[in-house]
């Protein structure tokens, strides 16, 4: 399986406004900090560390990055090790932390019910078919007790994984978000207008 | 700065300049002060700022930081989460509700310092929904009375609308210019056009002219993460200001978890945390002022031997009748560019169902608006909705400059089974935490599902393709609501409650029924008026 991403604006980079008057100290800083520090391990264990990877890979697979990717798994990692909530969880769901825990444990016992071995060692297409299932409720591994499947796969991985992916400059990128803008801010509004600071978008032919 | 207060020591941080200081009032714990109010949003910061300048002593107490826009605000998603209120809470029942970013706040100036700032009435008649169009209560107060409130509140907010609007007995002209709409507006606008019905600017608190020391609005987009322009008129940087010109005093940081009761069963002190202790801080009056969650919380925490179901609960009503307001939402892609992070999100309104009764299969009413998520939100709202991962959703989500949608505030009716509880397990300071338990009924049903109908005509119609429906809820109403018999409300009109009169409740808790318009100017209005019944009250010794 072939999977391509083909870039709708190649000649945008949001971090040419860097000095512009669309960026102000504050987010340079808060920016800056993203891109250059990024968050070392200091929740998860290793192995951990590595299934969850091989999960993002599978849930933002970056094929067009090479060995330069957006880095997901330190900012969850570090959302953990700050326990950092998103303000509720649901009822019947354990507390943030053990969630985690639990449940990527519980996505590589899925991997090893269905298929020959750990998540890691599946091919892409046997991964996808694991995540698809959890995602649906279709659990066969006992690793689950407790811990919803579908509430675990939408309301906190798939969330706190584009949450983290769609905060990085790279993805500004690649949807065309004009990305901060203050004190600047914007002029045109109207339909197909453009600011020349925003995005220009290649028109097919 | 999360952790030391900057309100202290006879100043506070000034919104205006960053480094800035205002010289504030201070009272001592052991001053008995005229009102301790417990939040500084909407309702507590309209009140302390009212109450003040009518001479009384004020201390306002918020659990978040002050914050200086022009210097504390980036132009980023991810890092302004420090906007919300992220403590721990439980949420369940049969359609449990998203907490967190899409209703609550933790800042001086509480959720207007992240809120939209669409700033509508409610119709006249949805002040009487009982007694008018049959359905759910009445409110307390009469609808002109509430009307005059709005007039002076969106004066003071300096409201930017159209010098006409579309629906509505007669009223005056909006006090600052519409806004120049977006792409995402316009859409609204031709959906609305297609099916004949009307649209209007939104009312909306960020300002289309210069007006003190706040310039008007650079169209940046980030409205729901903090406004670093000090263009959005939110409490922060009007009554909060104001509040202290007029002598209040600002806590911030001060997490309030108590309300002490003397033995004549009248309120006496408020216990609060704020630099790593417990203090105690002595008051004539409390009022409580921290939302639908936070509010009964505090009240059941309060809980003593006096009154064992916590304060004021006499009728059972704190915590119940929990509402929030229905959120669905219809989006398409279309062939221009829309680019719809430009501009605060929601320039273009319909109120046609909040005003017409034929057509409909629902007593209450909704307005639907344009809309502009910014890339997180869009795609927490694309994976969330439509289960996407994997490049499927990087190329759903490359689509981002072409779509557009309509959302609706849909008017949710209050049910007593709804409500606000506390658990056994505790937070950080030992306070029990909250389980919100919500359900949505059958009027409910046929409401949000009406609107995405309508919504979907409406936006095919302007151009878009490929349409799909989400749901989600915004704002949260109830838990003390207000009425006229003490056995089955929480307070009287005045936000007095029944059981103790020294104690008082100023927010959106207060409301019996949440109409299908944003709460926001009504909650500022409902307190500019309890704030004058208590100025009148304690003229006439009544206090």
């Amino acid at each position: 399986m072939s999977e391509v991403f083909h870039r709708r604006y190649p000649t945008y980079d949001v971090l040419d406004k860097w000095d512009s008057p669309s960026w102000n100290g504050q987010t340079r800083t808060v920016v800056k900090q993203r891109l250059e520090q990024v968050p070392p391990r200091r929740f998860l264990t290793e192995t951990e560390w590595e299934i969850l990877a091989a999960i993002c890979d599978r849930l933002i697979p970056q094929p067009d990055r090479g060995d330069r990717p957006v880095p997901i798994v330190p900012f969850i990692d570090e959302k953990l090790h700050e326990n950092q909530g998103d303000g509720y969880r649901y009822d019947g769901l354990p507390a943030m932390r053990e969630a985690w825990r639990q449940g990527i444990h519980a996505i590589e016992e899925e991997a090893r019910a269905r298929w020959s071995g750990g998540f890691r060692e599946l091919p892409h297409n046997q991964q996808d078919a694991v995540l698809r299932a959890i995602q649906h409720g279709d659990i066969r591994s006992p690793a689950w007790e407790g811990l919803p499947a579908g509430r675990f796969f939408s309301s906190l991985l798939l969330h706190a994984v584009v949450s983290v992916y769609y905060a990085h400059p790279a993805a500004w990128n690649e949807i065309g978000f004009g990305g901060p803008a203050s004190p600047r801010g914007y002029v045109r509004l109207g339909f197909d207008r453009r600011d020349p600071w925003e995005a220009e978008e290649r028109h097919e032919q | 700065m999360n952790n030391s207060p900057r309100a202290a020591n006879g100043r506070a941080p000034d919104v205006f300049r960053p480094g800035g200081w205002i010289p504030m009032r201070c009272h001592d714990d052991e001053d008995e002060v005229d009102f301790a109010i417990v939040g500084t949003g909407a309702g507590g910061g309209t009140l302390a700022c009212k109450l003040a300048e009518a001479g009384f002593s004020v201390v306002a107490f918020d659990a978040g930081p002050f914050w200086r826009p022009l210097e504390d605000f980036a132009s980023d998603e991810y890092h302004q989460q420090k906007l919300y209120w992220l403590g721990e809470r439980i949420t369940g029942g049969d359609d449990p509700v998203q907490l967190g970013s899409n209703n609550s706040g933790r800042s001086v100036g509480g959720s207007t310092v992240h809120f939209q700032m669409v700033s509508l009435r409610f119709g006249p008649d949805r002040f009487k929904a009982r007694s008018r169009l049959g359905y759910a209560v009445d409110w307390p107060i009469e609808p002109e009375e509430m009307w005059h409130y709005y007039d002076l509140t969106e004066d003071a907010l300096k409201i930017a609308g159209p010098v006409s609007y579309p629906w509505g007995p007669p009223r005056r002209r909006y006090p600052y210019r519409q806004h120049e709409l977006n792409a995402a507006g316009l859409v609204l606008a031709r959906g609305c056009e297609a099916l004949g019905i009307k649209w209007a600017a939104t009312p909306i608190a960020t300002l289309s002219a210069p007006r003190g020391k706040s310039p008007p609005c650079v169209y940046r987009g980030f409205c729901k993460f903090g406004c670093s322009t000090n263009a959005k008129q939110s409490a922060l940087i009007t009554w909060i200001p104001w509040a202290i010109k007029a002598g209040a005093e600002i806590r911030d940081l001060a997490m309030v978890g108590r309300i002490e009761v003397g033995r004549d069963g009248k309120v006496t002190a408020l216990h609060y945390h704020r630099q790593g202790e417990w203090r105690r801080q002595r008051a004539k009056n409390i009022v409580v002022a921290g939302y639908a969650i936070e509010t009964p919380r505090l009240l059941l925490n309060s809980a003593c031997p006096q009154f064992p179901d916590g304060l004021a609960n006499s009728s059972g009503m704190v915590g119940k009748f929990f509402m929030v307001q229905s959120n669905h939402a219809v989006y398409g892609t279309f062939d221009e560019e829309i680019r719809w992070y430009k501009a605060p999100p929601s320039l273009a309104i319909t109120e046609h169902w909040n005003y017409t009764q034929t057509g409909k299969d629902f007593p209450g009413g909704y307005a639907y608006m344009s809309q502009g998520p910014l890339p997180i939100e869009w795609a927490d709202t694309v994976t969330g909705q439509r289960g996407l991962w994997g490049i499927e959703l990087r190329h759903e989500m490359a689509k981002y400059n072409h779509q557009a949608g309509l959302k609706i505030v849909g008017e949710v009716l209050p049910q007593e089974k709804n409500r606000v509880e506390l658990t056994d397990e505790t937070d950080d300071l030992g306070l029990p935490i909250p389980r919100i338990v919500f359900a949505y009924g059958e009027e409910d049903r046929k409401l949000y599902q009406h609107a995405v109908r309508f919504m979907s005509a409406a936006l095919e119609a302007a151009g878009g393709k490929d349409l799909w429906s989400a749901e989600d809820t915004a704002h949260l109403g109830g838990t003390c609501r207000m009425g006229t018999d003490p056995a089955n409300s929480v307070t009287n009109a005045d936000g007095r409650c029944w059981d103790i009169a020294n104690l008082w409740i100023c927010d959106g808790s207060l409301f019996p029924t949440v109409a299908g318009v944003n709460p926001s100017l009504t909650i500022q209005a409902l307190a500019w008026r309890i704030a004058d019944r208590i100025r009148d009250l304690a003229r006439r010794g009544e206090l």
